[in-house]
């Protein structure tokens, strides 16, 4: 297979070449996911810490929904979004469709779930440890989310890669509810889509490998903030 | 924590509606296009965009789906103008009030598309009808866009001409995609199948592997793009001055010339024929 020996240095070249093109693809990517992740994070970890400590009848189905809708399909998202925010739906008048906002949007969908179930059961075996201190500090179950989130907010780390390594990776949402519009809503993802359908393969594989490359560096760098704040904190 | 949730779900539109007013600036002047794969992954439009843009300072944004997609969205109000390749379907799209006048702008052709040891013994054909006839009885493979888009509507139309009944092929030797050209071309590449194609898209397409245009030249196989503004008494979003001025440069000598002077590998792809039978 040359195809992929050629990938490899047509990827290099792409970025050596310095092309403002794909930068600006690679930034647009970048921001529409660490955004999602953002906004669902602020969600679904508040959500998640709260499933996991509060008592309620239901709370087993809701644990199984969250977990299950880590699973939802993009594509599936990318038609809810689209049906919400078309100039047909009942948010069409905010003009978001086929703009940066509603790739972010249909990302925080996705993204959600999959923060808030890892955050539960990080929560969870934690609160398992330190239920009875809290409790016997007259913590009741839901004061103590703030204080298990700061806890396991290392472990918590990797509930965000999770949701991030799911909203950089997926086309299906935001070909849909972004419409690939040169300049303005085309990312990493979509461009591969297009390379791919044009028949480019080694573009398309080429800026495949980019985009791992962007996921190893995200990592690569909330993994250092991880071992720095560790480090300090037991130094 | 049901107000936490509420406050943080606020901040998300918040954020994200913020995001959409940043990313586009209020001088920002543009019209959205519901247009379909093959102008788009031809090159065309990107060569045609840049030259409406410098004369008149309006970017054009185009959503490049199926023409079947392309309709529904633009009867959900998502775009200003629509330019697809699937005239009975245009004409039922402005008969319903979704749009206000169809115009013709240029048209290419559909070929035929084999490997180079022709199973069916079709190259060179002329006659499509009878060509689809000598597949269907060799029984070789034969892949489908099968997504309702212009190019498999004509695709249907000439089944039917030849008085074949491919449903009960499906699955058997005629093969639905359900995906756009390229992803067609390239999954029809990979299985050895006959595919048909408009002819923009193939002479642009990247992977051909020893693929050949087998049956080409018939008059059944013309394709004919149209553009249509979508109507603002119907969606009050609609841009309707910005998107006229789109049309009528589209349709207008210079628009015209532009299309004629597109041209990959030294062939041209689109020829333009806007006033030639308006309807």
């Amino acid at each position: 297979m040359q195809d992929f020996a050629a990938s490899f240095v047509y990827a290099a070249e792409l970025l050596l070449s310095g092309d403002p093109e794909l930068w600006a693809i690679v930034l647009l990517s970048l921001k529409v996911s660490l955004s999602a992740v953002a906004i669902a994070a602020l969600i679904g970890m508040p959500l998640g810490a709260a499933l996991a400590v509060a008592r309620f009848p239901g709370r087993g189905a809701a644990i199984i929904l969250v977990n299950s809708l880590m699973g939802l399909p993009p594509v599936v998202v990318g038609l809810l979004v689209y049906l919400l925010l078309s100039n047909a739906g009942p948010l069409g008048v905010l003009q978001m469709l086929y703009t940066p906002g509603a790739m972010i949007f249909a990302q925080v969908v996705l993204v959600t779930p999959i923060i808030a179930a890892l955050t539960r059961q990080v929560i969870e075996d934690l609160d398992a440890e330190y239920a009875e201190q809290l409790r016997s500090f007259g913590v009741s179950r839901l004061n103590s989310v703030p204080t298990l989130l700061w806890d396991g907010r290392y472990s918590l780390l990797t509930a965000l890669l999770a949701g991030f390594g799911r909203a950089v990776a997926e086309v299906g949402a935001v070909i849909i509810v972004g419409g690939n519009i040169n300049h303005v809503t085309r990312v990493m993802t979509t461009t591969i889509a297009l390379e791919t359908s044009k028949g480019n393969l080694s573009l398309a594989l080429a800026l495949g490998f980019i985009l791992i490359g962007i996921a190893i560096a995200v990592n690569a760098a909330l993994g250092m903030v991880k071992v720095t704040a560790t480090r300090s904190a037991y130094a | 924590m049901l107000r936490r949730t509420f406050m943080s779900l606020m901040l998300a539109l918040v954020a994200a509606a913020g995001f959409t007013a940043t990313g586009a600036n209020a001088e920002d002047r543009f019209i959205v296009v519901q247009s379909t794969t093959s102008t788009q992954n031809s090159g065309l439009l990107d060569y045609l965009l840049p030259m409406f843009k410098e004369k008149t300072g309006i970017e054009v944004r185009v959503v490049a789906v199926g023409t079947g997609q392309a309709i529904k969205n633009a009867q959900n109000g998502d775009g200003d103008v629509l330019l697809v390749h699937a005239k009975p379907a245009e004409e039922k799209f402005v008969a319903e009030g979704y749009g206000v006048e169809r115009f013709d702008v240029m048209y290419n052709d559909f070929v035929i598309v084999g490997p180079a040891n022709d199973p069916a013994g079709v190259a060179g054909m002329k006659d499509v009808v009878a060509a689809l006839t000598k597949i269907s009885e060799a029984k070789a493979p034969f892949a489908s866009r099968g997504d309702d888009s212009g190019t498999h509507k004509a695709e249907k139309r000439l089944w039917k001409a030849a008085g074949i009944d491919i449903a009960s092929a499906s699955g058997d030797w005629y093969r639905e995609t359900g995906s756009g050209m390229g992803a067609t071309l390239n999954a029809g590449v990979g299985m050895g199948a006959y595919i048909m194609t408009d002819r923009a898209t193939w002479i642009s397409f990247g992977n051909k592997g020893d693929y050949e245009v087998a049956v080409e030249g018939d008059d059944k196989m013309f394709n004919q793009y149209g553009v249509i503004l979508v109507n603002p008494e119907k969606f009050s979003n609609v841009k309707a001055e910005d998107g006229q001025a789109f049309i009528d440069w589209l349709i207008g000598d210079e628009g015209q010339k532009a299309i004629a002077g597109f041209k990959i590998e030294g062939q041209q792809l689109f020829f333009p024929n806007a006033g030639a039978g308006n309807s």
